[in-house]
């Protein structure tokens, strides 16, 4: 090894990973919920909650990704871009799928907000995921 | 509390299988992604015009196949992986996992997206409880696949990838990433014939 910091192997990193996981949990269970009431409309209060707290972990697990300095970032942003990428039309897709299907007002807000915070969700998880293992630009090669 | 992935010791380079040429490594296979984007206009054609054959077959077609494909790698290929050197796991990863990144993703959006409306135009979501539950409960089965594809399985399998495009990809990481993708996509599997069986339920109302 070349330089005095650990490897990247043996850095030791915030758990993002798990944050990033139980922000998507908390999500999709907010969406299974309302959807077990479909063709009715559910109760909003859990859901709500249940979608505040992972807005809440993901916010969280980004304000750690910020901190992190020294990163592989150009990996992370390759990766997470292309993701996002994909996401987008996959998610877009979903709402066009609610929208045909007549959901409107609160009901809409709330899982189109289920949707963008599971869109933002996996591109931060997979290119943490890639990026973890990968030098920081610019850094000696172990 | 952090993500402890320091007992990982640097492990030599994993040797090339087949001499000692880099094997170029493909992390999305670009000559696929027209049949995923004319699949994917498939089921918006379908889904906009509530074509209800096209839903139907692209439901039972689509979620045969991923049903299919994630009981056949999580309970055939994942213990013969288990079983394989890392070399050769090295070998069938780099070509194995670049399909698996374009092909799972569409099958699952596929299904999902034609099965919630084949659903509803079907009046299956209707349906009062007790026999309510079945289809609460292939949603939360749909949903505890998902966390475990999207949050374990998909980032291993495209860590592995881009560990393999390393000069010197790092055996060790590749080892543990890859048992990772092995126990995951056996728990899948397991869940999948869970949805078989609330599949068929729901077909013989």
């Amino acid at each position: 090894m070349v330089s005095g910091r650990p490897p990247v192997p043996g850095r030791q990193l915030p758990p993002i990973t798990a944050l990033v996981v139980a922000s998507m949990a908390m999500v999709i269970a907010g969406g299974i919920y309302l959807a077990a009431y479909l063709p009715k409309q559910a109760p909003l209060p859990i859901p709500i909650a249940l979608v505040t707290a992972g807005a809440v972990l993901f916010v969280v697990a980004a304000v750690m990704l910020s901190r992190l300095g020294e990163f592989a970032w150009d990996r992370f942003f390759q990766v997470g871009g292309w993701a996002l990428l994909a996401y987008v039309v996959i998610v877009g897709m979903l709402e066009l799928v609610l929208v045909i299907d007549q959901t409107r007002g609160a009901l809409l807000a709330l899982l189109t907000v289920i949707l963008l915070i599971f869109a933002l969700d996996i591109p931060v998880l997979l290119g943490f995921s890639v990026a973890r293992f990968q030098e920081p630009a610019g850094s000696p090669t172990v | 509390m952090a993500d402890a992935i320091g007992e990982i010791p640097l492990a030599p380079p994993v040797p090339r299988v087949g001499g000692a040429t880099p094997v170029l490594v493909t992390i999305v296979p670009m000559r696929a992604l027209p049949l995923v984007a004319a699949a994917l206009a498939f089921l918006v054609t379908a889904i906009v015009g509530n074509w209800f054959w096209a839903l139907d077959f692209l439901h039972v077609a689509g979620g045969g196949l991923w049903t299919g494909v994630d009981l056949f790698v999580g309970l055939v290929i994942g213990p013969i992986l288990g079983r394989m050197s890392i070399p050769a796991r090295t070998e069938f990863a780099t070509k194995f996992m670049p399909k698996m990144l374009v092909i799972m993703p569409t099958l699952v959006i596929i299904t999902l997206a034609s099965g919630l409306q084949l659903a509803r135009l079907m009046g299956n979501l209707a349906v009062p409880y007790p026999s309510h539950w079945w289809l609460v409960a292939s949603f939360i089965v749909v949903g505890l696949m998902a966390v475990i594809a999207i949050g374990f399985l998909e980032p291993a399998n495209l860590a592995v990838l881009f560990e393999l495009k390393k000069p010197s990809p790092n055996g060790q990481i590749i080892g543990r990433l890859m048992r990772r993708f092995i126990y995951t996509a056996g728990i899948t599997g397991v869940l999948q014939v869970a949805t078989l069986i609330i599949m068929t339920r729901i077909a013989t109302w």
